[in-house]
């Protein structure tokens, strides 16, 4: 060992340690910065978790309160003609219904006017619907006592909930000293409970906070998932296996090749002005239409969608390929039996992920006129809808106490969605994986 | 050149009494790669139900040669042919013939083994499939059977032959891509150093192989093992620097070679 001599001549014992200990010192300092980097990132992660759940969890319960309604036929049928025409019952006085269950539930005069409209107040107006529609689709009820859960006022449901601060003197406050006693006596009676919130994912817009759910817009993102699933899918992987694989390699497709990779940098916004000036002002699409988001959120996935198939073509090992060739299979046949499976986990992540981008996208929606007040189901992808992020935007923007938890609460179902999607990608990954 | 040309067909007129069959004949066959040519006016016959054995040094062209053969050089972007190469006296660079049915012809065994990431069983019936040759699953399950069989794997793999085919030994998986190979009864199979990877058992067990299908396949193998071209084959070709040296009978080149090129190179003396 003693005479072994390193190339440049030196003693080979003499150098052999040199550095030893800097490099370990090195690799430490970059392991510790490496763990130092990941629990920063993870104290960011708990605390918007931490801050979003915590503001939004009460959102999926809502405040009912149980009131005795007489469906009294002067009120709701005065002619009696609700044997020929079933559709009177809809112009029934359906609040004076309310006014009169308030009133014997909780033991006032029916005509003091300032205990009446107290009371009143603490019922969501969005109850009238609720109690007409009832009557429509059972006309027996008419004469009839039953006991129906309402929706309660969205500063009730905030009080219940311990949102507002009481400290506050009466007349500053959206809700009164009289309807605390009420709601304890309710309360107490077990006809003021928290019960779980379907409304949030079942409702459309509302000004009324208590009543206002994402229901709409879900059903917006699902159409314009859809479309960008559909759309973006089958174009992108075809786009990139010509590319990839057929296309001759010159200045055209290196120009090509640039520019899909300049695509998937351009602002999002930039992707509404364009869809706004070719879908809507050129096409003649209709505004607020989840199609036309579906098709403009399709252009801004395609180019993440491309760049990640023909990165996971690439990386198809070439052996594969010359073995197949080589039996005789046709250039397609190889790319279809066996490049494209072994390529798929790639691409679907890839997929799924631009997908998830798409259902978190805002800036371009706005544009095409999908930030609006939609109340009404779309049944169709060319009704006016909006969209999971833009509703999030759009509660916001509003100030009361409800759409603040409201706000939370939808970005919290937004996240779950996003996770689900991304554990689709997951799995997917590995059962395609599976398959050697 | 001419001289060269010359020298591969002497055996051709020395033989006149016991005329061999060629199964396929390169006359002058450049290749280039782009404007740099890698092969020099290549002429070389090879013997039908023969082992032909191609060697030479790093970089003279063996692989260049050897996928011209069955035009796999047409999946090299720039790759240029140019000169004549016939099967059965049909020349396989004419438009007219169809590369998918020249690589039917004219299997190929890669350096690396290379099955396809599914089971054993599909990795052999796949070529049978594509080419239409099994008109039943009793069909194929025969001659994926046959094919393993004459690959010397049947033993060792029939009680998995549904288990990936990449979680053999670098041995097995070899010779499945034999079997593979076989599989589609091509009428010529290349081997581009088909034991390279492989420890001295397995690459045993492949020449052996290789032994026992010469009677029904013609077969070109490239090679950097002197003693596995001695062992192995019949004819041997000795490349350097894109030309062919010599082409003769495997006992005479390792012998009592023509050319001091072909001696240097078998005595070790460069390469
Ligand atoms: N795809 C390619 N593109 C460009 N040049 C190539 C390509 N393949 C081979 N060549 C060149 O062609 C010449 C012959 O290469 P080839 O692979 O045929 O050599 P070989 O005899 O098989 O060598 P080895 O024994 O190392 O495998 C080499 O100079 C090589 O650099
Ligand atoms: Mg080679």
């Amino acid at each position: 060992m003693s005479d072994a001599v390193t190339l440049t001549g030196m003693p080979a014992q003499a150098r052999r340690d040199i550095g030893i200990k800097r490099r370990y010192a090195a690799e430490r300092r970059f392991r510790a910065y490496g763990i130092i980097a990941m629990a920063v990132g993870l104290f960011f992660l708990a605390a918007l978790i931490f801050s979003v759940v915590s503001k939004g969890y009460t959102a999926f319960v809502q405040t009912t309160i149980t009131l005795p309604i007489e469906f009294t036929e002067k009120d709701v049928d005065p002619d009696n003609k609700r044997g020929e025409n079933p559709a009177v019952l809809a112009q029934g006085d359906f609040a004076k219904l309310i006014k009169q269950g308030l009133a014997k539930r909780l033991g006032f005069d029916p005509s003091d006017r300032k205990s009446a409209k107290l009371a009143t107040a603490m019922i969501s107006d969005s109850a009238r619907t609720d109690l007409r529609d009832m009557l429509v689709a059972d006309p027996s009820l008419v004469g009839k006592t039953v006991n129906v859960s309402l929706l309660a006022e969205g500063n009730i449901d905030s009080a219940n909930k311990g949102q507002i601060d009481l400290s506050v003197p009466e007349a500053r406050r959206k809700v009164k000293d009289k309807q605390l006693e009420w709601m304890k006596t309710l309360r107490d009676a077990g006809d003021l409970t928290k019960a779980f919130n379907t409304g949030l994912f079942t409702n459309g817009a509302s000004s009324r906070p208590e009543a206002a759910g994402l229901g709409v817009a879900a059903m917006g993102s699902l159409f314009m998932m859809v479309t960008v699933f559909v759309l973006s899918l089958p174009i992108g992987v075809a786009a990139s296996i010509y590319l990839e694989e057929f296309a001759p390699k010159n200045r055209l497709t290196d120009l090509i090749e640039v520019n899909i990779n300049n695509l998937a940098a351009v602002p999002s916004i930039v992707y509404g002005l364009l869809g706004l000036s070719i879908f809507i002002n050129f096409a003649g699409m209709p505004r607020s239409a989840a199609l036309v988001g579906g098709l403009v959120l399709t252009l801004m996935t395609l180019p993440t969608i491309i760049i990640a198939t023909r990165a996971s073509l690439k990386a198809v090992p070439p052996s594969i390929r010359s073995a197949a060739l080589g039996l005789g299979a046709s250039k397609m046949q190889t790319i279809f039996h066996h490049v494209l499976p072994l390529a798929m986990p790639g691409i679907l992540t890839g997929t799924i992920i631009g997908l998830a981008h798409a259902l978190g996208e805002t800036a371009p929606l706005l544009l095409i006129g999908m930030v609006a007040f939609v109340a009404d189901f779309p049944a169709t992808p060319l009704e006016p809808s909006t969209a999971l992020p833009v509703q999030i935007y759009m509660w916001a923007n509003e100030a009361e106490r409800a759409f603040t938890e409201r706000t939370s609460g939808a970005i919290i179902v937004l996240l779950t969605f996003l996770i689900l999607m991304n554990l689709g990608a997951i799995l997917l990954r590995r059962r395609f994986e599976r398959r050697w | 050149m001419n001289m060269m040309a010359e020298t591969t067909l002497e055996p051709k007129q020395a033989q006149a009494m016991n005329e061999p069959v060629y199964k396929m004949i390169g006359n002058k066959v450049s290749v280039f790669y782009g404007t740099k040519q890698a092969l020099f006016e290549v002429s070389l016959p090879v013997r039908e139900k023969t082992v032909t054995a191609l060697i030479g040094p790093s970089g003279c062209g063996k692989s260049t040669f050897l996928r011209s053969l069955n035009r796999m050089n047409d999946t090299i972007d720039n790759c240029r042919v140019t000169g004549q190469i016939t099967l059965d006296g049909q020349d396989i660079y004419d438009p007219s013939i169809d590369v998918v049915e020249l690589r039917a012809r004219v299997g190929m065994v890669f350096q690396k083994p290379n099955p396809f990431p599914k089971s054993i069983y599909e990795n052999v019936a796949y070529g049978p499939k594509i080419h239409g040759l099994a008109r039943n699953k009793a069909d194929l399950d025969q001659i994926v059977e046959t094919s393993l069989i004459k690959a010397g794997l049947w033993n060792e793999v029939k009680d998995r032959l549904h288990e990936a085919g990449t979680g053999l030994s670098g041995g097995q998986q070899q010779r499945l891509c034999i079997a593979r190979a076989v599989a589609v009864s091509p009428e010529v199979i290349l081997m581009d150093e088909p034991c390279s990877a492989l420890d001295p058992i397995a690459t045993a067990k492949v020449e052996e192989l290789i032994h026992e299908l010469r009677s029904n396949f013609t077969i070109v193998i490239v090679t950097h093992s002197m003693q596995q071209a001695a062992r192995v084959s019949q004819r041997t070709a000795m490349f350097h620097l894109g030309n062919l040296v010599e082409e003769n009978d495997t006992d005479k080149i390792f012998t009592n070679p023509d050319e001091s090129r072909t001696q240097d190179y078998i005595m070790g003396r460069f390469g």
